[in-house]
């Protein structure tokens, strides 16, 4: 016997309902709020009419879920199962959707809650937009710096990386110690914090008074450590890329009189890169957010910049401007990587 | 002398003792077929004589050089040994002609036009220069053995081994590959390879060793293997296959 859902429905028409009541009392929080601050602007007071007219068009799917359920009563009256049980699928489906368009809308209306609390204290710090605008260029240029870190970082660390997965892979006894110290390398800067090696860098080879290390400028001095984190990290996944190849693969190519070396390059790297491209751009991504990092040794890199404007203007807007301009540069690689493991995927299917 | 001679040829795995001092030779034309259950060592021996495994002991000479153990140039050994393999391992990201041109360019250093010209000339012989520039994946089972083989035969070796090259085709795609072999046979090329096609080793081969337990359990001229086994073990051997419709 299927249930007609007109209970669930009802129960969906009751909490949108609520929910009006709720946007209602936040609405008249943020009204109170502007009126505090004498702030008054047509754009603003139409703004929040909109916002009190998202949880009436909720409504409509509940409106319509309802009629479903009533024919689904209907239905049951007259003894037609089939037609009942359509009518009642239907029902819950427009519920559901009603529900889940509500649970984001109170989380929204509690961010809301949360920016204007405290007279808008949250929006005060992060968000003032008079000091967004005006340390908007001297950040943009700092943050300059981190991308050029994270480029020669990157560059390096790729090519770094390979070499340290090359030896760590060098066939026969004699190569041992080479493995073993590629090996004690990976294992001790994947342990080390960044941080660390950033500090003990950037302030330690200067100290050292040797002239190669004392006439770097410091941002050299952090792409140098950058390097040799990541190249550790970079190493790790090359080498997994590496022995991804099947053993016959390196079979074929030593049976026909190709070399080791010759082997690795036209045959075991091409294929590997192909398969690690997606983890590499991962690592790519967590150098670029390391960057941040180097304000330890005193670069004026984007962080640094905007933590000086912060303390001047005891607000951390300009703050907010890096962390959005990492998200701005992030988000696109992650989608990237994203269909680029996709598209592996959908490769190996086929084949 | 043989052409290639193995003598008392030992090689382990860990404890497990593969090959237990197996004799074996080919003279120069000849086609010789190994044939046997799984687990005999067929593979292991081609490997052997290919270098791509080390044995424990025993020899193995070619052309009455020695091409085993240490101070061997494997590069130049493979030089003259071509092996094929059950799953043709081409190198799935170069074309076909690239697959058939890399060792003639990298290792005997010929022309990059010249390896090209040839490597045409050998697609075309198996009829498969329209697909010069394909990858493996867009070519059949039966496709891809012939360009493995067409792969190794570039490098103009003197012994080809052939590892039970036709155990991964769908059956209707065997016969374009033995029909190669069989060309190649006539040709004079020294053959030395593990199968299961018995047809096949009873029409071409010049001789057919049963290998059982790691040794040449038997060996002689197809008619007499096949109608005439003397031991025990080869009968049993060759009435399951006759049993399973393969002779």
């Amino acid at each position: 016997m299927p249930r007609d859902g007109l209970g669930f429905a009802g129960g969906a028409l009751l909490l949108v309902v609520l929910l009006f009541g709720a946007t209602l009392w936040v609405v008249g929080r943020v009204k109170q709020t502007m009126a505090i601050n004498g702030f008054q602007a047509l754009w603003a007071d139409a703004l929040l009419l909109g916002v009190l007219l998202v949880p009436l068009a909720l409504l409509w799917p509940v409106l319509r879920g309802l009629g479903q359920a009533r024919s689904a009563r209907r239905a049951l009256d007259q003894g037609d199962l089939i037609a009942a049980r359509v009518a009642s699928a239907e029902a819950h489906t427009w519920a559901w959707f009603a529900l889940g368009y509500a649970a984001a809308w109170v989380i929204f209306l509690l961010l809301v809650l949360f920016f204007i609390a405290n007279n808008v204290a949250v929006g005060r710090t992060f968000f003032q937009l008079e000091l967004i605008a005006s340390s908007f260029e001297l950040v943009l240029r700092a943050f300059w710096v981190n991308v050029v870190i994270f480029f020669f970082a990157g560059l390096l660390s790729l090519v770094w990386g390979l070499i340290i997965a090359v030896a760590k892979l060098l066939p026969g006894r004699p190569a041992q110690p080479i493995r073993f110290l590629a090996t004690f390398y990976t294992d001790a800067f994947l342990s080390l914090p960044s941080i660390i090696v950033i500090y003990l860098v950037g302030f330690g080879l200067p100290l050292t008074g040797i002239g190669f290390f004392r006439n770097m400028p410091l941002e050299a001095l952090a792409v140098l450590a950058l390097t040799l984190t990541y190249g550790a990290y970079m190493a790790e996944v090359y080498r997994a890329g590496l022995e991804s190849i099947h053993p016959s693969q390196w079979a074929a190519a030593r049976s026909l009189g190709l070399s080791y070396g010759q082997t690795l390059r036209f045959v075991i790297i091409p294929q590997a890169v192909r398969r690690i491209v997606p983890p590499l751009l991962n690592n790519f991504i967590g150098m670029q957010k390391d960057t941040a990092l180097v304000n330890v040794v005193g670069v004026i890199d984007a962080f640094n910049q905007a933590r000086i404007i912060a303390s001047n203007e005891f607000n951390l807007s300009a703050v907010t401007t890096v962390a959005i301009l990492f998200i701005l540069i992030t988000i696109p690689q992650t989608r990237l990587v994203d269909r680029l493991v996709e598209r592996d995927r959908a490769r190996m299917r086929q084949g | 002398m043989s052409f290639l001679e193995v003598r008392e040829v030992v090689k382990r795995f860990g404890a497990n003792e593969v090959l237990r001092g197996i004799n074996l030779s080919v003279e120069e034309h000849q086609v010789v077929c190994l044939i046997g259950p799984s687990g005999c060592g067929k593979s292991t021996l081609l490997r052997c004589i290919n270098g791509l495994e080390e044995i424990q002991s025993g020899e193995i000479r070619l052309h009455g050089d020695r091409i085993s153990g240490p101070g061997v140039d494997l590069n130049a050994l493979r030089r003259e040994v071509g092996i094929v393999f059950q799953s043709f391992n081409l190198f799935p990201h170069m074309t076909v002609l690239q697959n058939i041109t890399l060792a003639p360019t990298q290792v005997l250093r010929v022309p990059e036009e010249e390896a090209r010209e040839r490597a045409m000339a050998l697609l075309r012989r198996i009829g498969l220069e329209h697909k010069a520039q394909a990858y493996p994946d867009q070519l059949s089972g039966g496709q891809q053995q012939r360009v493995a083989i067409v792969r190794a035969l570039a490098m103009e070796p003197m012994l080809l081994l052939l590892d039970e090259i036709t155990s991964a085709l769908d059956p209707e795609l065997v016969s374009e590959v033995l029909n190669l072999l069989r060309e190649l046979a006539e040709e004079g090329m020294t053959m030395l390879l593990a199968t299961h096609e018995m047809g096949f080793a009873k029409e071409v081969a010049d001789k057919v060793c049963f290998l059982y337990g790691g040794v040449v359990h038997e060996e002689g001229p197809p008619e007499e293997i096949f109608k005439n086994p003397k031991s025990e073990r080869t009968q049993q051997f060759l009435r399951s296959i006759i049993e399973a419709g393969r002779l």
